[in-house]
């Protein structure tokens, strides 16, 4: 007994210690996320698969139709990995949301969990889940015709670019997470961010769409990480589209991430 | 600093827009003391309980918690305090022992100290059987204890349970009351809220009536029971006009009362000159009062006679309260 709740003079030794450093609170946060993740099959697996089936509908259904110059999976798997980071962020607001509406961010800031170590569990967490669902679409593309010619430095460059779309894209998710009133709601919100890429160059050749949506579709974020991702793969010119996409990238994590902790003290400051 | 005190409040005021939920709260906690603030849902318990956690910021007035002010320097306060919610904060889809291990690392506990202590915890509060199950599976009564297992895993020194049994059945309640004892032995500060009298005067020493954002009663239970005479005069009148008469008549004496079953209460020291004078002056006819009997006075009847409501009984609730703070 007298262990467990120490009486104040005996506790004093035990209590120089209470509270973990940031990086502690950090790495804490991130295997709860990851634990959380891994136990919420029912979400896994629709994050994992879906972004498979939509390839394999796009190639097989749609991709006969489609002319790009290219075997259509050469073409679509970008936007496939784009779209894959769409549905993983949907899962983080939802995360975000729900420990919002309980009561477990109040135990989280009592014992000194800043808004930024608790948003980077649910961000990191985004991060490996997309870091799966995109070798199993990759390897799903593999078996069934997509032939990259990307070098050594071609591919680090593409996994770099889609990570920072992926951590740029849960942390705006986490946001959304935080600003809604309920975990339907939020799942609800993150639906800009599926259908982005379908009115990008990453399904069909933006020249194919009426001109009143190829401004739009040449001046939206999907745009550039899907023709970067494409030309780093197939090993074609990237032309500028490799620095706008991490432009990009980084506005929406320079925003998202101010944007979060103002909302984060708001929205625990309440009541 | 070296104050007896462990929580001390004065002149705190919260509104939320117009509506004013605090309007000058004082009160003070001594150090190793179980101490119960009571009053109805919406009383303000719980905004005053976040704002003591430094969670929520008054608008006014000054906390002082374990010697440190809430505000400047509510680092060091939370440190040395815990707050189990009416919202258990632990995680359904991590067992029991993974959420008690994570706050443990969240406090500061290195690895193997944060799984001796998780061990240590889940035997005291009875739920080592269930440590490997998911907290989502457990009873209410089961999360509640966790939840408050989770808020001990620091070693803090003041213990605030916002509402520790709203929502249990009769067993979980008891075996919670139990929990908070064997801790009250342990020479913490235990700073709890409850709309339940018998709750309030089972484990606290100290009981401050919260209504309309103002404390409107404070001392031992004992004391409080003790500002409505002792004992209580309860007469069953003839009819209802008696009824209207006699409540009219006593006015703000009238502890309880019921017209539908034309009852009325009132305080008295049961002796039986007392009974007698108060009987002569309600009924000079002797023909108003059917009949009287004399009980020993409750809280609930220091609740009823000083805001004029009644308290919510211990009845085990079916279902979840719902949220109290604005």
């Amino acid at each position: 007994m007298s262990e467990l709740a120490l009486p104040a003079g005996a506790a004093r030794a035990a209590r120089a210690a209470r509270s973990a450093s940031a990086r502690t609170s950090a790495l804490v946060m991130i295997s709860r996320s990851l634990r959380l993740t891994r136990r919420n099959t029912d979400a896994l697996v629709t994050a994992l698969i879906l972004p498979v089936m939509l390839m394999l509908l796009f190639v097989y259904l749609f991709g006969g139709a489609i002319h790009t110059g290219t075997a259509y999976v050469n073409y679509v798997l970008p936007a496939v990995l784009v779209l894959c980071a769409g549905f993983g962020s949907a899962l983080t607001a939802v995360g975000v949301s729900t420990d919002m509406t309980g009561g477990i961010v109040d135990r989280f800031r009592s014992l000194d969990v800043g808004g930024t170590a608790f948003l980077a569990g649910h961000v990191v967490a985004s991060a490996v889940r997309n870091a799966v669902s995109t070798v199993l679409v990759l390897g799903v593309a593999l078996a069934i015709g997509f032939r990259p010619h990307a070098s050594p430095v071609g591919w680090l460059i593409a996994a770099g670019i889609l990570l920072a779309f992926i951590v740029a894209v849960s942390w705006l998710s986490a946001v959304i997470g935080l600003l809604a009133g309920s975990p339907e709601t939020a799942n609800g919100a993150t639906f800009a961010m599926l259908f982005l890429p379908y009115a990008s160059s990453g399904f069909v050749p933006i020249a194919t769409m009426p001109t009143w949506l190829r401004g739009f579709a040449r001046h939206q974020p999907a745009t550039p990480v899907i023709d970067s991702l494409r030309a780093h793969l197939m090993a074609t010119p990237a032309g500028t589209s490799t620095w706008q996409a991490l432009a990009w990238c980084g506005g929406i994590l320079v925003v998202s991430a101010a944007a979060s902790a103002v909302v984060f003290q708001r929205r625990t400051a309440r009541g | 600093m070296a104050s007896d005190l462990a929580v001390e409040v004065t002149g705190l005021r919260k509104a939320y827009g117009r509506l004013d939920v605090l309007s000058g709260v004082d009160l003070t906690v001594e150090r190793g003391s179980v101490y119960s603030l009571l009053g109805m849902n919406g009383a303000g318990k719980t905004t005053t309980v976040r704002i003591l956690a430094t969670l929520a910021r008054a608008d006014a007035g000054t906390a002082r918690v374990a010697g440190f002010d809430v505000v400047a320097d509510r680092r060091i306060v939370r440190r040395r305090i815990s707050l189990t919610g009416q919202y258990t904060a632990i995680d359904g889809a991590q067992t029991g022992a993974e959420n008690l291990v994570m706050m443990g690392r969240l406090a500061g506990l290195a690895r193997a100290a944060a799984r001796r202590r998780t061990g240590a915890l889940l035997e005291q509060f009875d739920l080592a059987g269930a440590a490997r199950r998911k907290a989502g599976t457990y009873s209410g009564g089961m999360r509640r204890r966790l939840d408050l297992a989770a808020s001990l895993m620091g070693s803090p020194e003041v213990i605030f349970l916002d509402e520790p049994t709203t929502g249990l059945d009769l067993r979980g309640r008891q075996a919670m009351w139990q929990v908070i004892t064997g801790l009250a032995e342990s020479g913490v500060t235990i700073f709890l809220t409850t709309q339940y009298l018998e709750e309030a005067d089972q484990l606290a020493s100290r009981v401050s009536v919260l209504h309309g954002g103002r404390i409107v009663a404070d001392g031992s239970p004992g004391e409080l029971k003790q500002q409505v005479g002792g004992q209580r005069l309860d007469l069953v009148l003839v009819s209802g006009a008696a009824f209207d008469e006699t409540v009219r008549r006593l006015g703000r004496r009238v502890v309880r009362c019921d017209r539908a079953e034309l009852t009325v209460g009132l305080a008295t020291d049961g002796t039986a000159g007392h009974v007698r004078g108060l009987l002569d002056e309600i009924d000079p006819g002797r023909s108003a009062v059917q009949r009287f009997a004399v009980h020993a006075a409750s809280l609930d009847d220091v609740f009823l006679a000083l805001t004029g409501h009644s308290p919510a009984t211990t009845e085990p609730a079916h279902t979840q309260k719902e949220n109290s703070h604005v």
